[in-house]
């Protein structure tokens, strides 16, 4: 098979094509592959999902400056072609040709990281075994030269067999020597494919292919003394008792980013929102098409797309800590705690950054390798409170717990809101526990993780990043979660109410019925029918629960008015015991539909959502049965 | 094997301390972490754990001193004490 088609026609579009050649980057993790691509490619990639896996797959497409089109690959980071995570597993059936319905790349680009070769010499090695054309591509030579590492890139080429070349992926025309070797080896489109001789590798080849790596290492690079900056930044950043400090600088600077820098762009949304929906409202005449509109889709739409900022914010701080190098760092402090629970350390991010929404949470889980790990954190990030509860919080709090300070000044309500978020991530943990220990009775997964040198994030990936991030938070919006908020309004709209109606509209529609059905399983744990239908529409995502009791008492304002009318109201009606009840259902429950979908996305199943939903439910069945009644026996 | 019975200047490096330095002298031919033993000797010899692999203990996690951060060569790897008790260090006096 030739590696290029020399005589194809010149493309006239930039877009994939897949009869144009396909390059794979290939190499360890944090070796600056995904920078490459950027610079390769800009932004005409598209990120999905591998068929089958939930690992993220990039591709995009470029012009070499012979002006062939090519298509690039980005594949997770490996040390060696042995998988041995879902990650690994693609990045191993890819560079084979296994993976089903994509060919095999026509050239492998091995993306090494410069200052740290010895590694990667043995992944080349392993490499060539496939047959396929390989470039050894070696990157980060800014950081090598300031360094003062000394690579014979002529001599290295020899030895290894494979083309060399040097790059620095975050510097304009850093890739040009890259590009000419890509377009030498199609030149000719006779690049043979050799024979694929390449097996899972024992321990003894590995040494002898590590020995090899390490005898070429010393005839063709020196390097000085070891580079210090990295060292002297780790001496504090992984000091028992400053880097933690550290660690929790980063995450309350990150925490008041979040709900603080948020909120402006967050009031701004929901007022466009409301201002659209009022715009729609007023240009429609009153009926169903404007009840579907105005309530149903933008009042269901809008509710997640407000999370928007918080979710862009999020993942700005991820993706800069992640680029700086601080990710593995925070990994290593962590691990000890994450390790009780049976979790990774890589676990704590996820799990930090389903405070703000579990949807970034899930989708963060992405860097923990092994996929029971990654399962436990996805199913038990939906437990850390997000922020989508605290309008319900607020609510019941300001409503039946008096504002009286205890044990010298602190405030009660400001107490129980902590005691809230403090049993959400026991809850995370003590689940996350069981899961691994009793569910799936696993040994512990080894905890290897190679610390990066820290390195200036380059703003271009921060922001292809986001953007990335931006653009699947988007899409889904549009797709499933405009999906469901159709059938969620369609529960609270029909039937219609009769012409001599008392009650409000929505205890006669389907919401109303399911509640009234519901108010008996629901009775033994303290909801009254109120509560109960209020769950319904409370589906779509926690905080419309405040405006579904607002419409169901009858009250007149909505959004945060509502509340403030609704507090006096609730604290007449409810007794102390159903008020602590419903708090403990909240911290518990599973009411967003929202995070659903993002797990069967993530998971490409349904079964992991269901599991999710049921196992939540009866922990929030349970919760507040538990202290329904011990609140109303103590209360008597 | 000698490696083992030579206890005073090998130690496993799962038991070492902070500035600990020496050199891998050998993976643990026993079953030491509960794991899979091969498949935890093969990601070791991964990240370069290797016989003559330049070793030094660099730091120790705030909780219980675990997990561990060690420099393996040029390259800087953190792993638990569990994990690291397979590694076998020739310590290098000084
Ligand atoms: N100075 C410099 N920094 C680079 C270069 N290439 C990549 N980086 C930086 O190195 C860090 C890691 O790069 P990534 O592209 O995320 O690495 P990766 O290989 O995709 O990592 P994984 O996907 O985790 O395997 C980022 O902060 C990049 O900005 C380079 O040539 N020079
Ligand atoms: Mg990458």
């Amino acid at each position: 098979m030739t590696a290029c088609h020399a005589g194809a026609p010149p493309q006239t579009s930039d877009a994939a094509d897949l009869s144009a050649p396909a390059i794979a980057l290939v190499g360890c993790p944090n070796c600056g592959k995904t920078a490459l691509f950027n610079a390769l490619t800009g932004s005409r990639q598209k990120v999905a999902n591998y068929a089958g896996v939930t690992v993220e797959r990039k591709e995009g497409s470029f012009r070499t400056p012979a002006g062939r089109p090519v298509r690039v690959l980005d594949l997770p980071g490996t040390y060696s072609l042995r998988a041995r995570s879902p990650d690994e597993e693609v990045t191993r059936d890819v560079v084979l040709g296994r993976r089903g319905g994509e060919t095999a790349p026509d050239i492998l680009v091995c993306v090494a990281d410069a200052t740290n070769l010895r590694l990667v010499l043995r992944l080349v090695l392993e490499l060539k075994s496939v047959g396929t054309p390989l470039v050894l591509a070696l990157n980060m030579m800014d950081i090598a030269k300031r360094q003062g590492v000394e690579i014979n890139v002529e001599r290295l080429s020899a030895e290894l067999g494979v083309p060399v070349v040097p790059s620095v992926a975050v510097r304009r025309g850093g890739t040009q020597a890259l590009l000419q070797e890509i377009d030498k080896l199609c030149l000719g489109g006779e690049t043979l494919r050799g024979s694929n001789s390449w097996h899972p590798l024992e321990a003894g080849e590995l040494r002898a292919l590590h020995r090899e790596a390490e005898r070429i290492l010393k005839a063709c690079s020196f390097r000085p003394a070891d580079n210090t900056l990295t060292g002297r930044i780790d001496r504090v950043l992984l000091h028992p008792v400053l880097g933690t400090a550290v660690l929790l600088l980063i995450l309350f600077l990150m925490f008041q980013a979040v709900f603080a820098w948020a909120e402006p762009v967050m009031d701004l949304i929901e007022g466009s929102i409301g201002d659209l929906g009022a715009l729609i409202g007023g240009l429609l005449p009153d009926g169903l098409l404007r009840s579907l509109l105005v309530d149903g889709i933008i009042a269901g739409v809008g509710s997640v797309l407000v999370f928007l900022p918080q979710i862009l914010i999020l993942f700005f701080f991820i993706i800069l800590l992640e680029d700086f190098g601080y990710m593995a760092r925070a990994a290593f402090l962590m691990d000890k705690i994450m390790g009780g629970a049976g979790l990774h350390g890589r676990a704590f991010i996820p799990l930090l950054s389903s405070f703000a929404c579990a949807i970034p949470g899930v989708m963060a889980t992405r860097v923990i390798d092994s996929k029971r790990d990654r399962l436990a954190t996805i199913l038990v990030a939906p437990l850390t409170t997000c922020s989508a509860r605290i309008p319900v919080y607020t609510l019941i709090i300001a409503a039946f717990v008096p504002n009286t300070t205890v044990w010298g000044g602190f405030g009660l309500q400001g107490l129980t809101m902590f005691g809230l978020y403090a049993t959400g991530i026991l809850a995370a943990l003590l689940v996350a526990a069981v899961l691994k220990r009793l569910v799936w009775r696993e040994q512990p997964e080894p905890f290897l993780m190679e610390l990066p040198s820290y390195k200036r994030p380059s703003l271009r990936n921060v922001a292809l990043g986001l953007w990335q991030r931006g653009t699947i938070f988007l899409k889904r919006a549009g797709t499933i979660i405009l999906t469901l908020s159709i059938v969620v309004w369609f529960l609270c709209t029909f039937p219609a109410p009769p012409a001599d109606a008392t009650a409000p509209a929505i205890d006669y529609a389907f919401a109303g019925m399911i509640g009234h059905w519901l108010e008996p399983v629901l009775a033994p744990i303290g909801f009254n029918w109120q509560i109960a239908i209020a769950l319904v529409p409370g589906l779509a995502a926690r905080e419309v629960m405040v405006s579904a009791l607002g419409t169901i008492y009858a009250v007149a304002e909505t959004g945060d008015a509502a509340a403030g009318a609704l507090e006096p109201l609730l604290a007449a009606q409810w007794s102390l015991p159903t008020a602590l009840a419903l708090l403990a259902w909240y911290v518990f429950a599973p009411q967003c539909i929202a995070t659903l979908a993002v797990v069967k996305r993530e998971t490409n199943s349904w079964r992991w959502p269901t599991i999710l939903f049921l196992y939540m439910l009866v922990l929030a069945y349970t919760a507040s049965y538990a202290v329904f009644h011990i609140s109303s026996a103590l209360l008597g | 094997m000698s490696l083992l019975t030579n206890t005073s200047s090998t130690v496993r490096l799962g038991g070492g301390r902070r500035g600990l330095r020496g050199h891998v002298a050998g993976l643990s031919p026993v079953d030491v972490s509960g794991i899979n033993r091969d498949e935890l000797e093969r990601r070791l010899i991964e990240m370069g754990f290797i016989e003559g692999a330049r070793i030094e203990l660099l730091h120790e996690g705030p909780f219980g001193r675990d997990p561990i951060a060690v420099r393996v060569d040029d390259t800087t790897v953190a792993l638990r004490r569990r994990d690291a008790n397979l590694v076998i260090v020739t310590v290098q006096e000084g």
